[in-house]
């Protein structure tokens, strides 16, 4: 492949995963963080409930969580139709509800690291600092999170690398339009059904290329990191 | 003056004990809550500290009202002037020591942390972090994050236990320095006799729970004093009998000693048995060791 002929294939659908997938994590690094706190240090007996909802989906078939999330989405049903009446927005078939379907579909990935390196912290830091005259959210701040940088680079990471693999959410809730829904995924899909086997190699190619970077760079850095006594 | 009154239901290691301690702290003293593991010591100080909320009682330090469970009334640990020094000592590992002292300490107090780094003898270590450190240095660097805030009440959870002998001599002495200097009130948790001998003015014996003694280390531990008899827990090791007496042998502490005992006192006793080995030395010979 030379550059010129490099720079003939369309990139918007890889342009386009990348995209979801930076908001996405953006997203699920603002969520997952509190959500993660919670999970980590609540007492409630619903405890075990929430955790659930957030491994379901691991196990759930991504067509299931995209069927779901069709139907909630869709202007006939109550849902969707009150989101178009207040908020004149359609999920369905949007770039919006892509990300609101990969937030979900990839929650786990960035709640259990970090709910892992929460736990891995001894309590009595969190004592400590109260004991110190300091609220919970300065202590999570300027001592938790510094602490637990590989936990949250890992959550970042596969948050990312989950969302630029999804398939089956946004095929079911996205569909396959060009320049909106149609990410990379989708399109090696697309191509291969029309035989143009150039460019779907072309995508895959570039995924499995990005992604390699990705996890390799985590995996030297954490290694760094755990050298340098972990902070 | 720090007077608390404390009931609470507690699951100790050998099941359900009822915690209910009351006293008073005279203001500058050192007090020590000294007791088996288990009698609910370390549930005490974190009481006081607010991390356990008790189901009934009172907490009223300097006329002010930390807990009072009849009039709801209960401060976050955040709202309570103390410092507190964990067993683990739960230092911040991102942060240097320097960082971890002045956790607590506005911008316009960076003087008192250099004051405090001096006083401990941290001042060469000031830029490390926690994990770079020693287990007496992380100690020090403990107990002066928690008096680095100037509180009210100075609660200690066994400080020293993680040490070794020769450094917890030399600690303590540090300890019992600061402790003048600053003339904080100290709550101590030890089972470390020698230690709150060595350290308290003030001796909260605790068991199963409840306050069992409590007064000056002198009034606590030498019940007998100078009356010359030596009183110590022993335990029966074997009974023989030899021509016409009875040899009995004892455990006492670390040693093994064999007495002689009558034909009465022999049938009473066998192999396992704890008993109070009572001895009158009047004018006992004291050996320097080194």
């Amino acid at each position: 492949m030379s550059f010129a002929h490099i720079l003939d294939h369309d990139w918007q659908p890889l342009l386009l995963t990348f995209r979801l997938a930076a908001v996405t994590t953006l997203i699920l690094l603002l969520i997952g963080i509190p959500l993660a706190y919670w999970v980590a240090y609540t007492r409630t007996r619903f405890k075990p409930l929430v955790e659930t909802l957030v491994s379901m989906p691991l196990v759930l078939p991504p067509s299931v969580l995209g069927f779901y999330l069709l139907l909630a989405f869709s202007p006939q049903n109550a849902f969707g139709q009150w989101l178009e009446q207040w908020f004149h927005v359609r999920l369905v078939f949007s770039f919006a509800g892509l990300v609101i379907g990969s937030v979900i579909f990839s929650l786990p990935f960035m709640v259990h690291p970090v709910q892992s390196g929460f736990q891995a912290l001894p309590y009595s830091l969190i004592e400590a600092s109260r004991t110190l005259g300091k609220p919970d959210w300065y202590t999570l701040l300027r001592v938790l999170l510094p602490n637990i940088k590989p936990a949250l680079l890992s959550g970042v990471v596969l948050s990312f690398a989950h969302t630029i693999g999804e398939f089956g959410v946004i095929l079911m809730i996205g569909g396959n339009i060009p320049g909106v829904t149609k990410v990379a995924s989708i399109a090696i899909y697309d191509e291969v059904e029309s035989l143009n086997y150039a460019a779907a190699n072309f995508y895959a190619l570039v995924l499995f290329a990005v992604t390699f970077v990705i996890l390799l760079t985590v995996y030297v850095s954490n290694k760094k990191w755990l050298k340098a006594g972990g902070g | 003056m720090i007077e608390f009154s404390l009931q609470h239901p507690l699951q100790g290691a050998d099941g359900a004990i009822a915690l209910d301690v009351r006293a008073e702290l005279a203001a500058g003293t050192f007090a020590a809550l000294f007791g088996p593991s288990g009698a609910g010591k370390t549930s005490v100080l974190r009481m006081l500290a607010g991390l356990l909320q008790p189901a009934q009682g009172r907490i009223a330090v300097n006329g002010v009202t930390w807990f009072d469970a009849a009039r709801g009334i209960n401060l976050p640990p955040q709202k309570r002037p103390i410092g507190f020094v964990f067993q683990d000592y739960a230092l911040f590992p991102n942060l240097s020591v320097r960082q971890n002292i002045g956790y607590a300490v506005t911008a316009a107090d960076a003087g008192w942390v250099d004051e405090l780094l001096e006083l401990t003898g941290l001042s060469a270590l000031a830029s490390r972090r926690p994990g770079q450190l020693s287990g007496g240095q992380k100690q020090r660097v403990a107990l002066a994050r928690a008096v680095a805030r100037k509180p009210q009440l100075l609660l200690l959870d066994e400080p020293l236990s993680a040490l070794d002998i020769r450094l917890r001599g030399e600690l303590q002495d540090e300890l019992l320095a600061l402790h003048r200097r600053l003339g904080l009130t100290t709550l101590m948790v030890s089972h470390d006799l020698g230690e709150v001998f060595k350290l308290a003015r003030q001796v909260l014996q605790i068991d199963a729970g409840r306050i069992a003694a409590s007064g000056t280390p002198a009034e606590v531990f030498l019940k007998n004093r100078l009356s010359g008899q030596l009183n110590l827990h022993a335990q029966v090791l074997a009974v023989r009998r030899e021509e016409v007496l009875h040899i009995v042998t004892l455990l006492l502490g670390t040693q093994i000693l064999e007495v002689i005992a009558s034909d009465e006192e022999a049938e009473t006793l066998k192999p396992g048995d704890a008993v109070e080995f009572s001895a009158r030395t009047m004018n006992p010979y004291l050996f320097r060791r080194r």
